[in-house]
């Protein structure tokens, strides 16, 4: 009944689940304890899941598994180590934040959301991704609005639960269409529509989608959420939750829309302007922002926008740069998040000036935001500018030179709010210019974390070719 | 030796710059021994010379000898070559004889000695470089490189108005060889290589259109570029009035070798390059020329009969001497060939020997008033003969020499210059007697407010008396008096070596 | 097995950055001995490089390749030839200079070792990257350290704009050229980056001339072209002392020679139809900057825009498109690579003690400053292009090859010799001697011995290869036979 690759095509959740599992005893029966021993669990697990799912549930070719559920290929695995990555590092940054690191319910609940995601990456049928989704956002506005005494914390997760049911219902009525018009909810099977329905398909779907990786036009819930929310989850929210739902993105039309059907060009032509559109405003309204958290929330916006880009080329190179975007992304923004979780926590201000002199209160800190916000930038040798380079290669090979120029008008853009704040961290002094009498002190999880981020980051920057290729491998899947 | 003799001419032209390295490592504050090391090694190149001198054949005074050739630039085809013929040999000669004088001359600065001694040694390199090159780029080389000591030196030793002559003098002088370079770059896209005689060769030879144009027209265009260049450093009228702001702000010594050898620098370039690369155009636009000599002539005279200030009167006198220099010139661009052309051209290449002596010897006259007086307003003198009766009867001497009296080594040139131009451009000559005239007149002018009339008390009595000249500026006079009155007397032995040059090459 | 120069050269800033990041802020003797011994070590690497280069053989030499990423076609391919092996020994020469000047950094010199060697690792990276990838991506390290060099340690009336404004040219111009080097990517059809093959690719003559603009002008915005050349002066002065030595001396022949590797040798065609456009913009660079930069009060100012001047007379000589031309711009980068170096390092110099860097405040330094004072006028005779100095062995061949396409731009270009003569002979009268004010009495305290020796060394260049030529010429030539070839014998 349950063949090998079965039990291989889920292990990750099985073993996330057994993780969960056993993060719940351990809160209940092992009271007396440093707040911090769950978060060392959590990511201890985690690491080993990640080692462990690497090596074994690797797929040696693409299949459908449980009657058509889940897609078992190289797309969903490697979505799935990189959401198990991001849990691990979220897991750490999380353990030092008093109203979240000590209570099992946090971590219970971002493991959760990591097997929605999970499943998200995989699912093969309407129905699984739609459980999927869900799976994944509802704990996410729970965290979202875990710091139950900030009023922000709580208007994030109200915002979040509004924005996010309203958007999967909408979803949802747009796979009920597709269900309705092709008696079948299996995405493989989903083809053949006429030109009305299609639109409103789209239409539908996407804005699901769309509001899951804060696209223009359904970007607005992303910085009051970002803002609001308990800067770690801010972290996992902007990074791999936004990832999940490009994969489901990618899976979804080049599924329904393969490259070479009449609707290819059409959606092309709609995921472009969609692309230029988020870019352009994350950019431009991130200019004028002065609370980092709402900053990054808008550069996070914009860098959807490039990551879209390389989904408009429909090819293999493109969702191949797609992927590696990602990936260089998640450790990118987990790093910038990280190191405002790290601040924040012991001075308590999310403000861009309040950030004066930080390089000279923690000297490896800044080297983190230096390291994370460059990569934000596309700056070698960072993963940010490799990925940006194959995304708009991916543009310009499918002879969208025009998408690529945007492209990178707006990377001039971010370079600039980048750029001025790393001057605030680098140049400005402190009133009374005595950094070293205030320092910031950064606890072990959070130096772990980050120095294996920033790591992550050269790394992808300057050996970039095994990384492209696993991207690729996973494009592959889908074509 | 056998290194010396093959290399003589690079022997002569690199020392300087060698003394001048070593001086750069004397010690601070020894004045006097970077003085004397500064006069020694500048007699160096002169004794040099005199070999040079004796071992040329003066038979063949037409032929380059003593040539050397290497690769300098290989990949513009520039060459480090130099020779001499007699033309370049008489002018070698002034520059390595006039040097240890203006050196000696020098030995009453006392400011920053060593940097100025550096700096003297350093243009001399520069002065025999173009006189010995014969390839082109190597002479704007060294034209060029002759051009930042004498900045400094009037920059830095010079009198009140020195920033603003100095500056003029550097951008003059760089603007004019402006169309020089563009003029010497197109020659060598041309003929791809630089060396003067391939160039005079193919340049003549050349028909056609070049780059689109009439050769004619390219031709006459890189004529004048060449001419601006050289007029303005002769100076030729109107490019002419950077020199009395440069001559009279310039230190003594800075005067003599500006006066006494860079004038002749354009005249020479006038009569190696333009004349020999340009002969149609030359003798198409002599009348031009000669109504600029003239000009000169008349109004370097008329202008230093006009001035008080015998620095300036002295400098408006190059003016006029080179006057006749250009003259010469252009009767010989003119009359290519002729028996008229050889004697102007030895006439116009004696007058710049002669100048060379002449004016130098003024020069320094004048410093030696202006050390003891601290002026040199014409007008605050008077009567000086008694009290200085030996610097009187020196600069009466040099005064005729400079008037061109007969006997000394000034009417010789002018005398040559006259015969050779009046058969060809008539009616310029006799116009140039005018400032002939004139020439008597400010230099009997200079002389009198000096040296006659009555006596200025101010310098005869007190703190300002005036003092005898002393033994070492008479010695910086001697040779220049001794050449002075040979010339005149008896001129062959440095005609001969002319003569037989610009006979054959002219 | 050879041993891998290049690697090493280009990955030694790195680890020297690396190492000095580690250390505690406050051993800054320590600091500055390690940024020292690293800068030694890459000046003796191409110093040995540069005599080592077989100027018969000519051709890309020392070549290594290490597969970066073999599905795109991109590879570690590094090589040398006849032109950027005197850039390769430039930026070891300024890289040194530049760390003695910045010995008296006091604030946080930790960072700023590290920031600087991560410029240098950049620079080192593209003159001897032979693959297009690799080329960007050393060029974009490039980059942003100058903004956090100047941003932070840099004047601070102006360094935040300038930081800025600096950053984002180059940063566009980088991206514009990075289009176009991705269109050529796709449109060749061999799947590589490598330039060597790229170089065989035979571009249709359409796709050359769309494209040979945009990536010409992106790399030329480094090297200063009018007009996009307005970043450069603000950016000289508000960098610290080294910052610009590196900034002039060498980031903006990063551009020029970028521009000739990926524009003029693999869009060949492209550049013969452009190449009058480009004549014109330079023609207005030598022009233009030689007048802006007489007006200049202030002394860095002045340089800044002395340099722009001078950029613009290698991108003239790239734009004649013929070997004499070509082979004087390349030398012209090396000197004035070095000329440039020079003033910043002696207006540093005269700046640290006067605080002030306007010429009719100054006077006076030569007495004080004797060495500033001659080595900077050694400077000035090589901006004139005075004979017997390296600034003349580079313009002249340049202007001749002026005069074999456009022999009338010559006669404009030469203008610029009689206004940099004056402005430069100007400033260097008031600024060095005259008067010195009576503020400074006291003040100004002589260099030190440290000093002493980059200045020296980087006169002693300009001379040595004024009077003898045949040290690097030569080796230029050889490239540009290369480079030559590529243009179809043009």
């Amino acid at each position: 009944m349950f063949t090998s690759s079965m039990i291989m095509a889920i292990l990750p959740e099985l073993l996330l689940l057994t993780l969960g599992l056993l993060v719940l005893v351990f809160d209940l029966i092992w009271k007396k304890r440093d707040g911090r021993d769950l978060g060392w669990l959590t990511a201890g697990g985690l690491l080993f899941i990640l080692v462990l799912s690497a090596f074994l549930a690797k797929p040696a070719t693409s299949m459908e598994v449980f009657g058509g559920m889940l897609r078992y290929d190289m797309l969903g695995y490697v979505f799935k180590m990189l959401f198990i990555f991001g849990a691990m590092i979220t897991s750490l940054f999380m353990m030092d934040s008093e109203k979240l690191g000590n209570r099992g319910e946090s971590y219970i609940l971002l493991l959760v959301a990591t097997i929605g995601m999970n499943l998200m990456a995989s699912a093969a049928d309407l129905v699984m991704l739609y459980l999927a989704i869900e799976t994944t956002s509802i704990p996410m506005y729970i965290l979202a609005g875990f710091l139950r005494d900030d009023k922000k914390s709580t208007e994030a997760g109200l915002k979040y639960l509004l924005f996010g049911a309203m958007a999967s219902t909408v979803m949802l009525y747009g796979f009920s269409l597709i269900f309705g018009f092709t008696g079948t909810t299996a995405l493989a099977a989903i083809t053949g529509f006429s030109l009305p329905l299609a639109i409103g398909v789209i239409i539908l779907i996407m804005v699901g989608v769309a509001f899951k990786i804060s696209l223009a036009p359904f970007h607005f819930w992303a910085p009051d959420v970002y803002e609001g929310a308990p800067t770690p989850i801010t972290g996992f929210l902007s990074t791999a939750s936004k990832a999940a739902g490009f994969a489901v993105l990618m899976r979804l039309f080049l599924g329904l829309f393969p490259l070479g059907s009449e609707y290819a060009l059409m959606w092309t032509m709609i995921m472009a302007v969609l692309a230029t559109v988020t870019m352009t405003l994350g950019n431009v309204v991130a200019l004028s922002q002065t609370n980092i958290k709402r900053m990054l929330a808008y550069s996070s916006v914009a860098h959807a926008g490039y990551a879209l880009v390389g989904v408009v080329s429909l090819s293999e190179l493109g969702v191949g740069s797609v992927t590696f975007y990602l990936i260089a992304y998640v450790m990118t923004n987990l790093a910038a998040f990280g190191v405002i979780a790290a601040f924040s926590k012991i001075v308590g201000s999310d403000e861009i000036s309040d950030y004066a002199g930080m390089s000279r209160r923690n000297y490896g800190l800044g080297l983190a935001a230096l390291v994370a916000f460059l990569s934000l930038t596309g700056m070698p040798p960072f993963g940010g500018f490799v990925a940006k380079v194959f995304v708009f290669a991916a543009a310009v090979k499918a002879d969208m030179i025009w998408l690529a120029v945007v492209g990178i008008l707006n990377s001039i853009v971010g370079l600039y709010y980048y750029l001025t704040f790393l001057k605030v961290v680098y140049l400005h002094r402190m009133e009374g210019e005595n950094e070293e009498a205030h320092p910031i002190p950064l606890s072990r999880p959070y130096a772990i974390a980050l120095a294996v981020l920033s790591f992550a980051i050269l790394f992808i920057g300057v050996i970039f070719g095994p990384w492209f290729n696993i991207a690729s491998s996973a494009a592959q899947g889908l074509f | 030796m056998d290194f010396l003799s093959n290399h003589l001419l690079s022997v002569i032209l690199f020392f300087p710059i060698f003394a001048a390295i070593v001086i750069g490592f004397l010690p601070k504050g020894e004045d006097k021994l970077v003085r004397w090391t500064a006069l020694v090694a500048s007699l160096v190149p002169f004794v040099l010379t005199l070999v040079l001198w004796f071992s040329f054949d003066q038979s063949m005074s037409h032929v380059f000898q003593f040539e050397e050739n290497y690769i300098w630039y290989a990949t513009i085809n520039s060459n480090f070559h130099i020779g001499v013929d007699g033309i370049s040999l008489s002018m070698v000669l002034l520059t390595t004889l006039l040097t240890p004088l203006a050196i000696l001359a020098s030995f009453s600065v006392k400011e920053k000695v060593k940097a100025y001694m550096m700096l003297f040694l350093f243009l001399e390199m520069g002065m025999l470089g173009v006189f010995m090159s014969m390839d082109l780029l190597i002479f704007f080389v060294f034209w060029e490189i002759g051009l930042v000591p004498m900045y400094f030196l009037i920059n830095q030793w010079g009198s009140k108005n020195r920033n603003y002559a100095s500056l003029k003098f550097m951008i003059y002088t760089v603007g004019g060889s402006l169309g020089l370079l563009l003029a010497i770059q197109l020659l060598g896209v041309l003929f791809g290589t630089y060396d003067i005689a391939a160039i005079r060769e193919g340049w003549t030879a050349l028909s056609g259109t070049i780059m689109g144009m009439d050769v004619a027209t390219v031709k006459t265009v890189t004529f004048w570029a060449f001419v601006v260049a050289f007029a303005i450093k002769v100076p030729v009228w109107p490019f002419h009035t950077w020199l009395p702001d440069a001559h009279t702000e310039a230190p003594t010594a800075g005067s003599m070798i500006l006066a006494g050898v860079l004038l002749k620098l354009g005249a020479y370039g006038f009569i190696r390059l333009v004349l020999p690369l340009y002969p149609e155009q030359s003798a198409h636009f002599a009348g031009w020329l000669a109504f600029l000599a003239v000009m000169a002539i008349v109004f370097g005279a008329f202008g230093a009969y006009g001035q008080w200030d015998f620095k300036r009167l002295v400098a408006y006198s190059s003016v006029n001497h080179m006057g006749f220099v250009l003259l010469g010139i252009a009767a010989a661009a003119k009359a290519y060939g002729t028996a008229n052309a050889h004697i102007a051209m030895n006439g116009a290449v004696l007058q710049m020997f002669n100048h060379g002596l002449s004016a130098a010897g003024m020069f320094f006259l004048v410093g030696v008033i202006y050390e003891r007086t601290h002026t040199r307003d014409l007008r605050k003198f008077g009567g000086l003969f008694p009290l200085v009766p030996i610097y009187g009867g020196i600069l009466i001497f040099t005064s005729m020499a400079s008037l061109g009296l007969p006997g000394l080594n000034g009417f010789v040139s002018e005398f040559l210059v006259v015969r050779g131009a009046w058969g060809e451009l008539a009616g310029y000559t006799a116009a140039g007697m005018l400032g002939l005239l004139f020439t008597g007149a400010y230099i009997l002018k200079g002389v009198k407010n000096v040296l006659h009339g009555p006596m200025n008390e101010d310098w005869a009595h007190g703190e300002h008396k005036l003092t005898e000249i002393n033994t070492r500026e008479i010695v910086v006079m001697v040779p220049l008096m001794a050449l002075m009155l040979s010339l005149g007397i008896w001129p062959s032995w440095l005609l001969t070596v002319i003569n037989n040059a610009v006979t054959a090459l002219f | 097995m050879t041993f891998p120069i290049l690697s090493v050269i280009i990955f030694s800033p790195l680890v020297g950055a690396l190492i000095i990041l580690m250390m505690p802020a406050d051993r800054k003797t320590e600091i500055r001995v390690v940024a020292l011994m690293t800068a030694v070590f890459a000046l003796v690497l191409s110093l040995w490089l540069y005599l080592s280069y077989d100027q018969v053989a000519a051709g890309y030499q020392f070549i290594e390749k290490y597969d970066w990423m073999p599905s795109f076609g991109i590879s570690l391919h590094l090589g040398v030839d006849g032109i950027s092996t005197p850039l390769v020994l430039l930026t070891g020469v300024v890289m040194f200079t530049g760390v003695i000047i910045s010995w008296g950094i006091e604030d946080r010199p930790r960072e700023f070792f590290a920031f600087l060697f991560l410029l240098a690792s950049g620079v080192f990276g593209v003159f001897v990257a032979l693959d297009l990838f690799m080329l960007f991506f050393f060029y974009e390290i490039a980059v942003f350290p100058m903004y956090l060099l100047i941003a932070i340690w840099g004047w601070v009336k102006t360094r935040e704009y300038a930081a800025m404004k600096l950053t984002l040219y180059l940063f566009i111009g980088s991206v514009v050229a990075l289009i176009g080097a991705l269109a050529m990517y796709f449109n060749s059809g061999f799947g590589t980056f490598d330039m060597l093959i790229l170089e065989t690719a035979n571009f249709s003559p359409e796709f050359q001339k769309i494209w040979f603009l945009p990536v010409f002008l992106g790399f030329a915005v480094l090297g200063g072209i009018w007009p996009f050349h307005n970043w450069s002066p603000d950016g000289h002065v508000a960098a610290p002392t080294a910052v610009s030595m590196f900034h002039a001396g060498v980031l903006m022949k990063l551009g020029a020679f970028a521009a000739l590797r990926v524009g003029i040798m693999l869009l060949p065609e492209g550049a013969k139809f452009w190449a009058p456009l480009i004549l014109i913009l330079a023609t207005v660079n030598v022009v233009y900057g030689a007048f802006i930069a007489m007006i200049q009060t202030d002394l860095k100012y002045m340089i800044g825009f002395s340099s722009v001047s001078h950029m613009g007379l290698v991108m003239l000589g790239f734009a004649t498109l013929t070997p004499d031309g070509m082979t004087g711009a390349g030398v012209q980068m090396f000197s004035h690579g070095v000329m440039t170096a020079l003033f910043f390092a002696a207006v540093g110099m005269i700046y640290d003690r006067a605080h002030t860097r306007q010429i009719p405040e100054l006077g006076g330094m030569m007495k004080a400053l004797p060495w500033v004072g001659y080595t900077f006028i050694v400077g000035g005779l090589v901006s004139m292009g005075m004979p017997g100095f390296s600034g003349f062995v580079a313009e002249f061949p340049i202007f001749m090859g002026v005069w074999q396409v456009k022999p009338w731009v010559a006669t404009l270009a030469v203008i610029s010799i009689v206004i940099t003569a004056a402005y430069i002979m100007l400033a260097i009268r008031r600024v060095f001697f005259g008067e010195m004010p009576k503020e400074f009495e006291g003040h100004i305290t002589p260099i030190k011995t440290i000093d002493k020796v980059a200045l020296g060394l980087l006169s002693g260049l300009m001379i040595a290869l004024g009077v003898f030529p045949g040290i690097m010429v030569p080796m230029v030539e050889s490239g540009v036979e290369n480079v030559l070839r590529l243009l179809g014998g043009a």
